[in-house]
């Protein structure tokens, strides 16, 4: 099974999620962040957000189902017990915020085959519900060459 | 959104204040519930070790989430990081004991760009080694 490298430009259906308060709290708990602006509204509304902020990667978990849906296309072809997380990139229009409900369009941006390699970008814009952008998030995963 | 730290007091050199975070198998645990991240190798050693690691590893997008700490504690507003890269080099080793891994971060102004923003380089650095490589963020200053 190869990368099918013909799926480059290819959109997976739009996938909605909708940031709770309590979502944005333990995330900050688990990466350990103490950061108020992530925990009490009063000190997110003191730096202008209109609720409680995200941490910048909470991106991810917003993300992660329409990234699933390109990993599981049948068509991709990607070994995905090989896979290691290559690079990570978010590029904010603005934060999230607590009560955003985002609609997430994720897309193969590239996908080749380096050294036996296979390479596969994919790109995950997420807007908000009157279609104006938040952030791009681009992951790579590299599924790396069978040894031997 | 806008940082509390101004551009006016902001120049190529500028040093934000290092931090070290330690991570433990718990906070693994902790990470993939919050993130829906339940792969297999962040957290049971028998089937890291199977497939060719030393050990349990962290998330890579843990040790990101850490990292970007030091740019937002010292910016003032997580919501002013405009941008965030990173590349994936070296895995955080999770040992099964009380001390787990230290990743120490440091980060610095590289660019001063249009706009009051800044781009910051990040240095994430576990057992002496490069975590994180071609870290960069960018960060909207007041």
């Amino acid at each position: 099974m190869a990368l099918n490298v013909d799926l480059v430009g290819k959109q997976y259906p739009p996938q909605t999620y909708e940031v709770a308060r309590e979502k944005v709290r333990e995330f900050a708990a688990a990466v350990g962040d103490d950061n108020a602006a992530y925990r009490e509204v009063d000190a997110a509304r003191a730096l202008g957000h209109a609720d409680l902020v995200a941490p910048p990667t909470f991106a991810v978990v917003v993300t992660r189902g329409p990234q699933i849906a390109v990993i599981d296309d049948p068509e991709l072809g990607l070994d995905f017990s090989r896979v290691v997380h290559g690079d990570q990139k978010f590029r904010f229009t603005k934060p999230i915020v607590a009560g955003d409900l985002l609609v997430t369009i994720s897309s193969v941006s590239s996908a080749r085959t380096v050294a036996g390699n296979d390479i596969l970008t994919i790109r995950s814009d997420v807007a908000d519900t009157s279609g104006d952008p938040v952030v791009s998030v681009f992951a790579t995963l590299v599924a790396r060459a069978v040894e031997g | 959104m806008t940082a509390v730290v101004r551009a006016v007091d902001v120049e190529v050199g500028t040093e934000l204040p290092p931090q070290s975070f330690r991570l433990q198998r718990v906070d693994l645990v902790k990470y993939a519930g919050a993130s829906g991240d339940f792969n297999v190798i962040h957290w049971n050693e028998r089937v890291a070790t199977e497939v060719g690691l030393p050990n349990v590893i962290a998330h890579g997008m843990l040790t990101m989430a850490e990292a970007i700490r030091v740019v937002t504690d010292w910016c003032g507003d997580p919501g002013a990081v405009v941008e965030y890269g990173t590349k994936f080099t070296k895995p955080v080793l999770v040992p099964d004991d009380d001390a787990g891994a230290t990743v120490e971060v440091s980060a610095k102004v590289i660019e001063m760009l249009d706009g009051k923003r800044a781009k910051i380089e990040l240095i994430a650095i576990c057992e002496g080694v490069k975590v994180l490589g071609m870290s960069r963020a960018v960060v909207q200053l007041a």
